[in-house]
């Protein structure tokens, strides 16, 4: 049997994720993967859920100074997602369960993805 | 209480051939938490999109990693002809299944090889390595290399498996299944294997699934997660069903992938029983508008390429989460109450590829 999966993305608020977030968690759905997206003076977010192979993806755009709450307590693992945002991109994540404080991955260039910290200041986890 | 002492745990260890870090916090020998460090060879693979040409990144997504190599550059043209909506034609579909399938078989033994290394069965590790060896023949055989394949491209294959080839390869699958199994029977019922992997690492169904864990690693804590159910390249035409386990600890985990391999060999003989003639891909016209997230079960799990691209030749943008990141939450969960002369073991059961996190 071949299974029909199916991608849908909903843009959501950044104070409308948490809710957005518990649902899908009270749904059934697994958290795929969270990543980022440089999309010029700005960053999408898509945070990845998945459910009997039907994917769901929760869009936030943000400022680069965007505070973004930390899903950890919802899914565990996201930790390694929020992490990664953080240390590639520079995306301030509050209340991360495991925080590394920029030093998940060690890169010798601060956020090398990002067009808009590439003037190196500091973020805020760091 | 006694006394908690932190020991570092790679980057440099003997069970591990990539770097990852852990610190483990022990009472006495019990670990009771281990925390996960990464990025020692963070490559910056994703912004090579940038520079290259999009039919031309799939010879970077092929070398991503050196053991599903050939699942990046499929995942990757999978993601484009999505984007794209082109076709592809069926010989081409079946061909990536082939060469899908002798990657997972090499993947396999190879770990298996490495695992039983780690348990210190040393010559069940040279009996698994000398199977993946003949399993690499037939890659170079078929494609011309035996780590980097770069036979997928955007649009199909770029090359064919001949009429003699398949018939070859098809008459090597029995012998070869024979002496799988003999090396399969000493994992899955060797005494000494048995007390040195039943009961460790134990993840149950429900947090497995929570942890967003994926692979081998999720099936052997009885969640039916694989990605091939959905049908792409020809598992659709050939039917396939998920190897399971249910005991959640390093037992299982092995024994999901030595029954995913005999599932492997089962899909090549029947994929070159029913491949059909036909071209091998089609011309790709124009540039990639779009965006989406293409999904494929590597050795590992499942991988994911986001791909997004705006009308040019060159896309804005690659992120690729590769199923050892996915894994790592698990691996963190699974390690406390273990010893720590088993810690080796149980950080090799989730078969971490450090290659493809540092991408």
């Amino acid at each position: 049997m071949t299974v029909n999966a199916e991608q849908t993305t909903i843009s959501v608020a950044p104070e409308d994720l948490m809710r957005e977030v518990e649902g899908l968690q009270a749904g059934g759905y697994r958290l795929v993967q969270i990543g980022c997206t440089d999309i010029g003076g700005a960053y999408e977010v898509n945070y990845s859920f998945d459910r009997d192979y039907q994917y769901r993806n929760l869009r936030l755009t943000l400022g680069p100074d965007t505070e973004i709450p930390s899903i950890s307590g919802i899914y565990w693992g996201a930790f390694v997602y929020e992490n990664e945002m953080h240390d590639l991109f520079g995306i301030p994540v509050v209340g991360i369960n495991i925080d590394f404080k920029g030093t998940f991955i060690k890169t010798a260039e601060k956020y090398p993805f990002s067009v808009t910290r590439r003037g190196g200041d500091q973020c805020r986890n760091a | 209480m006694p006394e908690r002492i932190i020991v570092p745990f790679g980057p440099q260890h003997p069970v591990l051939p990539e770097p990852i870090h852990l610190d483990l916090v022990l009472e006495d020998e019990t670990v009771v938490e281990a925390i996960p460090s990464i990025g020692y060879i963070h490559r910056g693979l994703e912004r090579l999109i940038e520079k290259r040409e999009f039919t031309e990144y799939v010879y970077v997504a092929e070398r991503i990693c050196g053991i599903c190599s050939f699942m990046h550059a499929l995942c990757y043209s999978q993601g484009i002809e999505e984007i794209m909506k082109i076709e592809v034609p069926d010989r081409a579909r079946y061909l990536r299944t082939i060469w899908s399938e002798t990657s997972r078989l090499h993947s396999h033994l190879l770990w298996l090889g490495l695992f039983a290394d780690g348990m210190g069965f040393e010559n069940l590790f040279m009996r698994s390595w000398r199977l993946r060896e003949s399993v690499l023949d037939v890659l170079e055989d078929t494609s011309g290399g035996r780590v980097i394949q770069g036979t997928c491209k955007v649009g199909g294959v770029r090359r064919d498996i001949g009429a003699e080839k398949l018939a070859e390869m098809h008459r090597a699958l029995d012998p070869f299944e024979e002496e799988c199994r003999d090396l399969g029977d000493v994992f899955l019922n060797d005494e000494t294997v048995k007390y040195r992997l039943q009961g460790l690492g134990v993840v149950g169904k429900d947090d497995a699934y929570a942890l967003g864990a994926v692979g081998p690693t999720v099936r052997a804590s009885g969640v039916a997660i694989d990605h091939r159910e959905t049908g792409y390249a020809a598992y659709g035409d050939l039917g396939f069903k998920p190897v399971v386990e249910t005991a959640g600890d390093c037992y299982a985990r092995c024994a999901v992938r030595v029954k995913e391999v005999y599932a492997s060999i089962d899909l090549i003989r029947r994929a070159i029983d029913q491949i059909p003639e036909g071209p091998l891909d089609v011309k790709v016209r124009g540039t990639p508008d779009g965006e989406y997230f293409s999904r494929v079960e590597q050795p590992r799990g499942e991988v994911i390429h986001y791909l997004r691209g705006n009308g040019t030749k060159h896309l804005t943008r690659a992120r690729i989460r590769t199923p050892t990141l996915a894994n790592i939450p698990i691996l963190v969960k699974m390690l406390p109450n273990a010893q720590l002369a088993d810690v080796p073991v149980v950080v090799l059961s989730i078969d971490p590829c450090i290659s493809c996190t540092e991408r």
